[in-house]
């Protein structure tokens, strides 16, 4: 098991290592340079000149690489070629907010999905078990984007019960900070929760055709009961997997809901810093989302074996 | 509108199987015992009948809309649906049906544009990683491709289609690569356990013996064998296309004014939300068909040429 976790997190470093580079390539060295792009195509090339010196842009890539690296490693990611202003704390102050969005998204979806999937498994052929499965299939048709219109629309503008836009730290008050999350946690959560129906559904059905829950039926347990002493536990695993995907998908997928509630998250200072076309701040940005989807993609990893003794033996 | 699926409970189910059939039957391999096998499920009819419906508005905007794309009604601005304007008017008083019709174009071509690209990398890669995961002296190849695409995973569709806009200036084409890009790594993960499954079998160990060549066992036995499991992942990998470019212009950095896209119309109702939401709706009522029908179709599909039936049957 340690040998196990060791070598997952070797893979983890070098996986960095090597997005490290692919990010830096691409927005350093491929378009020409990230000064002519910070100043526009109607700059003079003394302008970019004289940026490009401002900002040691003139060295060599790989000087310039290590030096963006070792920045990061001691926590700064360098200072913006648009705004001026350090890049770390913007990026600490946004990653927060997304990170409370999508872990709450991804919580709601859980206590949504496990109860609704392990039904419509036990139920598979009652209409309600049917009714699930349909309308989960239809649930993950919809883009959140769409979700969180319709929630806005609905719940917002006609009912009146939450803001439509908005945000506040729970500090300076945390019912305005619960009111102001409710909207767009859900439309991150319901299409979530459709997709992990799926998997729970179809996780438990697996399940229950099991030797081991056979044998316990055969002791004399009931189809619900055996689930829940002996199969619960072995439908988990492909789905924390499956949750991990969806937590590393909603990071960036849920730029949209930020955009649409206006909130200060990471995803809205990857839009802002694009359309301002701040590469540094982007590269910075998007290394950040790349190093929390690894160790998200870690943490699966290392917690699937802990939870099933039988990979942890075979690792 | 008389081309919205009436599915499997209409009347007419047999119209319904035939379109289904047809679609579905089209790109397969050419295996007598595969079409002997043909079950038609509900996901794949419904699921055809949506895809077909989204090709259809696409095909027939070249032919005729209602009225021009940028043709403006100033007397009719935001209109609700009427006999005139069928979905309504936006806010210059453009005709909605019209541009539903125009966005069906970009999604279909940025779904079948980044599904080309991950396909037609992904597969190659995934089978030449196969074919050396079973050398013994290759090994080591197959461990870094799948490495390799690995890492790529850690760039989901947005953020790599995100980047790319930050990197050249927005526009469909980025986004197109964008999201191919990052599709490639499922085609190649579908495409290499398929082939690792094909390579095990025996008629394979045959026609080794009788000395064929590798890349001869690739295209003859490798490629019409995957090809099922492939196009499942690529109508799964349309699906997620669709929604990607949607929400890509929706945030502005995909499809660029003034090209009609789902997205920027979904986004542009945004400051009317609470006085027109019909502008909202219709634009995102076809996303969510156009992702629905690509899903189901890859669901009915799978239940066709899932691994674990060839298995059995083989």
């Amino acid at each position: 098991m340690l040998t196990y976790a060791a070598n997952r997190a070797i893979q983890f470093a070098l996986s960095l290592i090597v997005a490290s580079v692919v990010v830096f390539a691409l927005m350093s060295l491929l378009p020409g340079n990230a000064a002519q792009v910070a100043l526009g195509t109607n700059a003079t090339p003394e302008a970019v000149a004289a940026l490009e010196v401002q900002y040691g842009l003139d060295r060599p890539p790989v000087v310039r690489y290590f030096d963006w690296v070792v920045g990061m490693l001691g926590g700064d990611f360098g200072t913006s070629y648009v705004t001026g202003a350090a890049i770390t704390p913007v990026i600490i102050d946004s990653v927060q907010v997304t990170a409370i969005l999508v872990i709450s998204a991804i919580a709601l979806s859980i206590l949504i999905a496990v109860p609704l999937g392990t039904f419509a498994a036990l139920e598979q052929r009652s209409w309600i078990g049917v009714t699930i499965s349909a309308a989960s299939q239809v649930g993950i048709a919809v883009p959140n984007f769409l979700a969180a219109i319709i929630l806005v629309i609905v719940f917002s503008l006609t009912l009146g019960w939450f803001p439509s836009q908005g945000w506040m730290a729970p500090i300076e008050g945390v019912g305005g900070f619960l009111l102001r999350l409710v909207l767009p946690v859900v439309s991150l959560a319901l299409v979530q929760a459709a997709i992990l129906t799926r998997y729970v559904r179809s996780a438990v059905l697996d399940v229950m055709r099991e030797d081991f829950i056979r044998t316990a039926r055969a002791k004399g347990l009931t189809r619900t009961k055996a689930l829940f002493v002996h199969g619960l536990r072995n439908a988990a695993i492909p789905v924390i997997t499956v949750a991990g995907v969806q937590l590393a998908t909603l990071l960036v997928g849920a730029v949209i809901i930020e955009q649409i509630f206006v909130l200060p998250g990471i995803g809205s200072e990857l839009v802002r810093a694009v359309a301002n076309r701040d590469l540094i701040a982007v590269q910075g940005i998007v290394m950040v989302l790349v190093l929390l989807v690894l160790i998200i993609n870690l943490i699966v990893d290392i917690l699937v074996p802990v939870v099933d003794p039988r990979i942890r033996n075979a690792a | 509108m008389s081309e919205m699926p009436t599915g499997a409970n209409s009347p007419r189910d047999d119209v319904a199987l035939d379109v289904s059939a047809a679609t579905a039957s089209a790109p397969e391999p050419a295996t007598g015992r595969r079409r002997s096998r043909l079950r038609l499920n509900s996901s794949m009819i419904i699921g055809a009948c949506l895809v077909v419906l989204i090709l259809g508005l696409a095909l027939v905007s070249f032919v005729w809309t209602p009225y021009g794309p940028s043709e403006i009604d100033p007397v009719a601005r935001l209109r609700a649906g009427s006999p005139a304007h069928p979905f309504g008017t936006d806010r210059f008083g453009r005709d909605t049906l019209t541009w539903v019709m125009y966005g069906a174009r970009i999604t279909l071509m940025v779904g079948v544009v980044a599904v080309g690209i991950a396909l037609l990398i992904g597969t190659p890669i995934g089978i030449v990683s196969a074919i050396f995961a079973k050398q013994p002296w290759g090994m080591w190849i197959d461990a870094v491709i799948m490495r390799a695409n690995d890492i790529l995973l850690a760039f989901p569709a947005l953020l790599l289609a995100i980047i790319f806009a930050a990197v050249y200036s927005p526009g469909t084409g980025p986004a197109m690569v964008a999201v191919g890009i990052a599709a490639i790594p499922g085609f190649a993960r579908v495409a290499r356990s398929g082939t690792l499954q094909v390579l095990g079998s025996e008629y394979v160990r045959a026609a080794r013996a009788s000395n064929r060549r590798i890349p001869a066992i690739a295209v003859v036995h490798v490629l019409p064998n995957i090809a099922g499991m492939v196009i499942v992942q690529a109508s799964v990998a349309f699906a997620i296309s669709v929604l990607a470019e949607a929400g890509l212009s929706f945030l502005g950095l995909g499809t660029q004014a003034p090209v009609p896209s789902w997205g920027r119309m979904l986004q542009e109702s945004q400051q009317f939300l609470s006085t027109h939401p019909e502008l909202a709706l219709w634009p995102g009522l076809f996303i969510a068909l156009a992702v629905l029908g690509f899903n189901l179709l890859g669901d009915g599909l799978r239940d066709r040429f899932d691994p674990k039936m060839d298995a059995r049957g083989a």
